[in-house]
């Protein structure tokens, strides 16, 4: 087929068209006119199209299994069901990219077309280092992973997908987390562009927030998904193992809220520009070297597929050009950027400071866990690892006061507040908190231990997210109905914060009580066996062996009730993939409220029996729940007015306004 | 206070919370921190009963024994074995002849009890610590799997 060659040059012409951006972007910036903007702006689009083009060639080739195509043939087969033969196109170390690539360019375009109102030489700046960063990516996958290699001889039948990645999951997994990843390239380019024209205000921030909310919006989607995915695909039950590649993903988020909240400091009181600056430099740069250690293979894990050592040194020089270009210019311009507004001590800037620090901590704690064994190694051979007992224990010692301030922010007044006024107010909300942990663990009483004080933690959260509103809208203090239109009436940026910082309650309980009250048993069951678990009854049906469409499964029916209640039928099975030879564990997992029963089918024993394992998983849903519930609250902020209009001419009065308008 | 106070505040404030944060991650990594060794470097370390380590190797042939879930087999680097017994379901890749890395610690008799298995993700997977460290010190040669 033709297209594979039509998608290759797309690819080509997206890189010199990139190339051209940068070029064209330096002129129009050296020789202070505002011609050629417009072909900045037509340019990001077209490179977005030809991406595009390129990818949905890839697609195609994938789709029609078209084996010709060196890639097709090694990551998929033609018995594959039609959703795994597109997902297949990335799951594999080019495609992957390529998808990269092409979010990368959407970025570009989505700035370009939106970015009308930006003053034309800040949006000529930004769209060129877009394109640069462009040029850097689509030479990389051009020159060192090239998707369109060809074989002469086709094969017939092709290798398949790595099974564990022949899930619903890639189709939305990798979509996602790109899209979070690489949607910090924009505020990565805002920044670069802010340095270099030396102008940087509130209006700046106004810019940069919709786009730092909308990949934050996506990324934690992302990670959330992943966790999903690996706790139901990979059968042992975890949510959340630390890996470096979980924490490659979770570096840049924890940057991106750190710069969510320091954005917002500077768009009100026009402070912390430095500070946000460099946070917009880190984010991105995080996602940079989260994107290095994954495609690099410098570590191994099921993301890293196998990639040669030479790709690895390419996207080092990449990571080092943009990053150390990124802090030169920054040393260079940042001490000329004036201090903006000062604030007291005890003030709502104080207090996203704070939420600052415990976010750059934290992330710094996660940065040296994942890269110190990487160092270490490389420079005295000496081979550790870092896992979960560091990760639990500096993170959750980095949190637990950064979740005791979170009520405080949103209560504080700007500039100056009284810290025993906000105490006062926020009285009910300790109580009520209180309240409710008492009667929560009650109800889930197991013995003495500490896990009280993290329900306490989680509902101080959760009841303080609410406390904000119901103080906003003078609940209990005048009419309801006058409440209730106060309520209605509050900015949808008050709902989000509420929202999004509920949502940061439900899964910090969530990963509470799952912890502390997770059981599991490992059993040998024989058909008609029972065991029980936690009030659980498990019952082995039986099993039988079915066929699939590219694998053979050992299927095992599980009949699992809650106390007295009906039975419900768990189905996990133990797959062979044929083309592969490779086995996985598909685990049955059973919902009860917010609680989970989970099944592992293991060997077969000599007597007829099967070792199963199941593990009951007591509200771990709510995990995934709380980061929707985030991203939900933030996507709600987006679709605020006052987010998206950015006249740069009126921005600094309509700041000033919106700051004396704004109930605090 | 003045402009400058409520700064130098701030900034105090911020610099000794940072500064705890810094001893603290340097004491959580000494302490939580895993050396991964293999078979003939565990007699060399003088590794001590309880002291948490990863073993990395390859699993011996003819050496897995397994009643239910509970797992005996040697761990080898072709120069000495390590016993190492996991009670629990082996991961699907697990099998005879192949690396395999332990998270764990020694007990008392210098058995190899194991917490965690990890074994291949799919056939392009080489444990990457344990692939160097075989290459460097150039155990098992005849391995295909370990290079």
């Amino acid at each position: 087929m033709y297209t594979i060659e039509l998608g290759h040059f797309a690819l080509i012409l997206a890189f010199a068209i990139s190339i051209g951006q940068v070029g064209v972007g330096i002129a129009i910036w050296r020789a202070a006119t505002n011609s050629g903007v417009a072909f900045m702006r037509n340019a990001s689009v077209v490179q977005f199209v030809l991406v595009a083009a390129s990818f949905a060639a890839l697609m195609f080739a994938f789709a029609t299994s078209d084996f010709s195509l060196l890639l097709a043939y090694e990551h998929s087969h033609s018995e594959q069901p039609m959703l795994y033969k597109l997902t297949s196109t990335w799951g594999n170390h080019e495609g992957s990219l390529l998808l990269w690539v092409l979010i990368l360019t959407l970025f570009g375009a989505a700035v370009a077309l939106f970015g009308g109102r930006l003053p034309r030489k800040l949006h000529v700046l930004v769209l060129a280092n877009q394109g640069l960063l462009g040029a850097a990516f689509v030479g990389f996958t051009i020159f060192t992973s090239n998707p369109f290699a060809r074989i002469a001889a086709p094969p017939i039948e092709g290798r398949d997908l790595n099974p564990i990645l022949q899930d619903i999951g890639l189709a939305i997994h990798p979509p996602l987390l790109y899209i979070g990843y690489v949607g910090f390239s924009v505020c990565f380019s805002f920044a670069m562009a802010a340095l270099i024209s030396g102008k940087i205000d509130a209006a700046w921030a106004r810019w940069v927030r919709p786009w730092t909310m909308a990949s934050w919006i996506f990324l934690t989607l992302g990670i959330a998904m992943g966790s999903y995915w690996a706790y139901y695909e990979l059968g042992w039950g975890g949510w959340w193992f630390w890996d470096p590649v979980e924490n490659a993903s979770f570096m840049p988020w924890l940057a991106g809220t750190a710069l969510l909240h320091s954005a917002l400091v500077m768009e009100k009181r026009n402070a912390l520009k430095i500070w946000t600056v460099l946070l917009a430099i880190m984010t991105f740069s995080l996602s940079l070297l989260g994107t290095f250690m994954v495609r690099s293979g410098i570590l191994t894990s099921v993301h890293s597929f196998a990639s040669d050592p030479a790709r690895g040194l390419v996207i080092l020089g990449i990571l080092t050009f943009f990053i150390c270009g990124a802090f030169i210019l920054f040393a260079l311009r940042g001490p000329s950027l004036r201090a903006g507004g000062v604030f007291a001590p005890i003030s709502r800037e104080a207090a996203l400071v704070l939420n600052n620090l415990f976010l750059a901590t934290a992330t710094a704690a996660v940065l040296v866990g994942t890269l110190y064994p990487l160092i270490l190694d490389a420079a005295s051979g000496i081979k550790i690892s870092v896992g979960a007992p560091f990760f639990n224990l500096t993170f959750g010692a980095l949190m637990v006061p950064l979740l005791l301030v979170v009520p405080f922010g949103p209560f504080l007044s700007w500039k100056r507040a009284e810290l025993m006024s906000v105490v006062r107010r926020l009285f009910g909300a300790v109580l009520v908190a209180v309240i409710v942990s008492i009667i929560f663990t009650a109800y889930t009483w197991q013995g003495a231990s500490l896990l009280p004080l993290g329900f306490l933690l989680a509902f101080w959260v959760m009841v303080g997210a609410l406390a904000d509103l119901a103080e906003r809208a003078k609940l209990f203090r005048v009419a309801l109905s006058t409440s209730l239109r106060r309520l209605a009436g509050l900015p949808k940026t008050v709902w989000s914060t509420a929202g999004a910082h509920f949502g940061l309650g439900v899964t910090v309980l969530g990963v509470v009580v799952v912890s502390g009250f997770e059981t599991e048993l490992i059993t040998t069951m024989r058909p008609g066996e029972q065991a029980q678990l936690s009030g659980y009854t498990i019952e082995f049906e039986g099993e039988r062996l079915l066929q699939g469409p590219n694998y053979i499964t050992e299927h095992g029916d599980f009949l699992v009730s809650k106390g007295t209640g009906t039975p419900r039928v768990v189905a996990s099975e133990k797959r062979n993939y044929t083309a592969r030879r490779m086995p996985t564990t598909e685990a049955g997992i059973k919902t009860f409220g917010f609680s989970q029963i989970y099944v592992s089918l293991g060997e077969k024993t000599e007597d007829g029996g099967r070792v199963v394992r199941v593990w009951y998983k007591p509200m771990i849903t709510l995990i995934w729940i709380g980061a929707l519930i985030m991203s939900l609250a933030g996507a709600y902020s987006l679709s605020d007015r006052r987010f998206r209009v950015a006249a740069p001419n009126r921005s600094k009065k309509s700041a000033q306004k919106q700051m004396v308008g704004e109930p605090t | 206070m003045t402009r400058k106070q409520k700064r130098l505040t701030i900034i105090a404030g911020l610099s000794s919370v940072v500064l705890a944060a810094v001893v603290f991650i340097a004491l959580a990594m000494s302490s939580t921190a895993a050396f991964f060794v293999v078979p003939s470097e565990v007699q060399e370390r003088q590794l001590a009963a309880g002291q948490a380590f990863r073993l990395g190797g390859i699993v011996k042939s003819d050496s897995w024994k397994q009643t239910d879930t509970v797992h005996d087999f040697l761990v080898t680097d072709c120069i000495v074995d390590v016993a190492a017994h996991f009670e629990g379901i082996m991961p699907d890749l697990f099998r005879e002849g192949q690396e395999v890395i332990l998270e764990g610690a020694l007990n008392a008799q210098g058995t190899f009890e194991a917490t965690n298995v990890l074994a291949k993700h799919d056939e392009n997977y080489v444990p990457k610590d344990m692939a160097d460290k075989f290459e460097e010190k150039g155990l098992c040669p005849g391995h295909t799997d370990a290079t």
